[in-house]
């Protein structure tokens, strides 16, 4: 077994409590820290290739080199608004060993320069806001968050905000205009970081929940030891979540980009194979965005260039499997209709799009679909993701757009005889409507 | 049916202090407002308004735009079922048929004794512990038909424990004001105290 970075407190259930936190290493990495410069910090943490784990995999220690020098103030936003379908990680990670994540946050504050950190999580996290407050204030009076940490010169806020409900805001231009009290709609780019512009027009690091965890272990062990684990382009470990048709539902940190999909799903320290003996037909490898991944796919690692290559991504960890008794137009019009109705509606080819493949889709399952319908969903996802693959050819701001293009993408033409049995009009029938009917 | 009250206020001046602009705590405030309230009413938003220094409309667009806010009275209990795919693989839909039956309403709607509210929600983060649902935003995992049932009983005698619709952390955050390292203002151009003077490599660094 593999040492557990970020989840190695998931064990003792008071984690959560500083005594506890403090008594197996926590806030060491903090004092660590504050010997050594900023610079050698990020250095650290660029030496480490930290791959962001929110969904996009973007180097974290390169992101943070793109603050303009000399511009102040800069801040930081940490993304816990965690939405995206399949994904149960970085809940567990606030609600469980929420000072981890303070320390992760002074880490990144301490090495960039920032002089605020709001930590958003997601509204309906309720539990997990409960948490996160408790640490905080046990933090402050501890004195390790708020002015002169630790009698330093290191001085940061760290203030808890929380949502209201909108899956969008988890891209994260959307979740800073959220943040500065306005509709979560995603900035047009360039600017593509907001380290160039972000909170209030400043240099601003978005950084995921378990992005975040990661650092204390990094600035405590160094460098080497993370990237000692994990493949050559996926160092470290990382948290899935695995879930739908499989014997033993859980969240699991492996080594990156070592472990396969096979071992993860069948294996039985993990997921323990598709239950009641059923056999596979489909998985998703990174959340609902994702290309759908088969049988022919379970051998590759859970890495992400391999993962790349083969056409879909590791997104944000979120494994959901199928097992052969799925309806795939159902499972098409679940994924669908969430992109329909979490859509920001700022961009007209995913507002019109995917509300309208959602209705397609509807009326082929209410068996009012036509043999014709099959070419028009496909016209539609050409219009919002042309060529329908990922990565996607954008014709909107964000990929939400391209994201509801991913389930049909992934088994039209593999799986048309099911959507052709759903399809029992001509493309000429008349839909007898009585006067009953249209009273309903 | 207010503006904020005199306890809402005192948490009200205490978040808008914690932000180096003062619209940032709205989506805050509207909480609290549906925590006083059960829901947010067009005198809450005005007054948030005031508050802020924006218009009554600027917060409605806010508002407006998340899932969370109701701009309507609802039940003093929500369900919400989550019917995300990880739920939906494993029975979502007959949950919530069932939960019709049970409850006697359409999934969106409101019960004729005005206490229970459900619908099917999107994914909420429990998808290994499928089918899931919240009840005023607390979990419940593993739902089958019965532990649904056991719940509206619960909910009607009284003996389900979950704060009122509104009610989001029992905890709030609370920052000392002696221990305040205070807000990174917009306007303030000045390094960072533990910042060392600018090296010559810095550029390059970020290059």
């Amino acid at each position: 077994m593999v040492e557990k970075i970020v989840t190695r407190r998931f064990d003792n259930l008071n984690a959560h409590e500083i005594a506890e936190y403090e008594a197996s290493g926590g806030y060491q990495a903090l004092r660590a820290m504050l010997t050594r410069t900023p610079a050698e910090i990020h250095d650290e943490v660029r030496n480490a290739s930290l791959l962001g784990r929110g969904g996009a995999g973007f180097p974290a220690g390169v992101k943070w080199g793109f603050c303009p020098p000399g511009v102040w103030p800069r801040y930081l936003v940490v993304n816990g608004d965690e939405s995206e379908p399949g994904t149960y990680k970085d809940r567990q990670l606030l609600e469980r060993d929420p000072h981890q994540i303070i320390e992760g946050c002074l880490i990144a504050c301490y090495a960039v320069g920032l002089t605020q950190c709001f930590l958003y999580i997601r509204g309906e996290m309720a539990h997990a806001q409960e948490r996160v407050a408790q640490a905080l204030n046990e933090a402050y009076a501890a004195g390790y968050v708020g002015k002169n940490i630790l009698g330093t010169d290191f001085s940061v806020d760290i203030v808890l905000h929380w949502g209201a409900g909108a899956y969008i805001v988890g891209e994260e231009t959307a979740l800073i205009e959220s943040l500065e009290g306005n509709r979560g709609m995603p900035r047009l780019k360039p600017p593509f970081f907001p380290a160039a512009v972000g909170l209030y027009g400043q240099p601003t690091i978005v950084n995921n929940v378990e992005t975040l965890a990661n650092l204390p272990w990094i600035i405590e062990r160094g460098a080497d030891d993370f990237t000692a684990m994990g493949a050559e382009n996926s160092k470290g470990t990382r948290v899935f979540a695995v879930s739908g048709h499989v014997n033993n539902p859980g969240v699991f940190e492996v080594e990156f980009g070592v472990t396969t999909f096979r071992d993860i799903i069948e294996g039985s320290d993990y997921a323990g194979g598709v239950r009641n003996g059923k056999k596979l037909k489909a998985f998703i490898p990174g959340g609902a965005s994702a290309i759908w991944f088969f049988e022919e796919h379970l051998d590759l690692p859970l890495e992400k260039v391999a993962v790349d290559q083969a056409g879909s991504m590791l997104g944000s960890g979120a494994i959901v499997v199928m097992d052969e008794d799925t309806d795939m137009v159902r499972a098409c019009h679940n994924i669908v209709r969430f992109f329909a109705r979490e859509s920001c509606g700022k961009c007209t080819p995913c507002r019109e799009g995917t509300t309208w493949l959602e209705r397609i889709l509807s009326r082929i399952i209410a068996g009012h679909g036509r043999p014709s319908d099959l070419s028009l969903l496909t016209e539609v996802c050409e219009n919002i993701s042309p060529g329908m693959a990922w990565p996607p050819r954008m014709t909107t701001i964000c990929p939400l757009g391209p994201s509801a293009v991913s389930p049909i993408a992934s088994v039209i033409d593999r799986y048309r005889n099911e959507f052709d049995s759903y399809i029992t009009l001509s493309d000429r029938s008349v839909i007898e409507v009585s006067a009953a009917g249209m009273n309903a | 049916m207010a503006r904020l009250n005199e306890t809402s206020m005192r948490i009200a001046n205490d978040i808008l202090g914690r932000y180096p602009v003062r619209k940032s705590a709205l989506i805050p405030l509207l909480h609290l407002a549906q925590e006083q309230d059960g829901w947010v009413s067009e005198e809450a938003m005005a007054h948030i308004a005031e508050l802020i220094g924006i218009t009554p409309a600027e917060v409605l667009g806010t508002c407006s735009f998340y899932e969370m806010f109701k701009r309507s009275p609802v039940g003093e209990y929500r369900i919400n079922i989550c019917h995300g795919i990880s739920c939906h693989l494993v029975g979502a839909e007959d949950l919530i048929e069932h939960a019709e039956h049970t409850l006697g309403v359409r999934a969106g709607s409101i019960t004729d004794d005005g206490k229970i509210s459900f619908e099917g929600v999107e994914c909420i983060a429990a998808c290994t512990e499928a089918p899931c649902l919240q009840v005023n935003y607390r979990y419940r995992n593993n739902v089958t038909t019965d532990d649904f049932d056991e719940l509206v009983e619960g909910i009607r005698n009284g003996s389900v424990a979950v704060p009122p619709h509104g009610t989001l952390a029992a905890t709030r955050q609370l920052i000392p004001e002696d221990k305040a390292a205070g807000n990174a203002m917009v306007d303030d151009p000045t390094p960072p105290a533990w910042w060392p003077a600018p090296q010559p490599e810095e550029g390059s660094a970020n290059g």
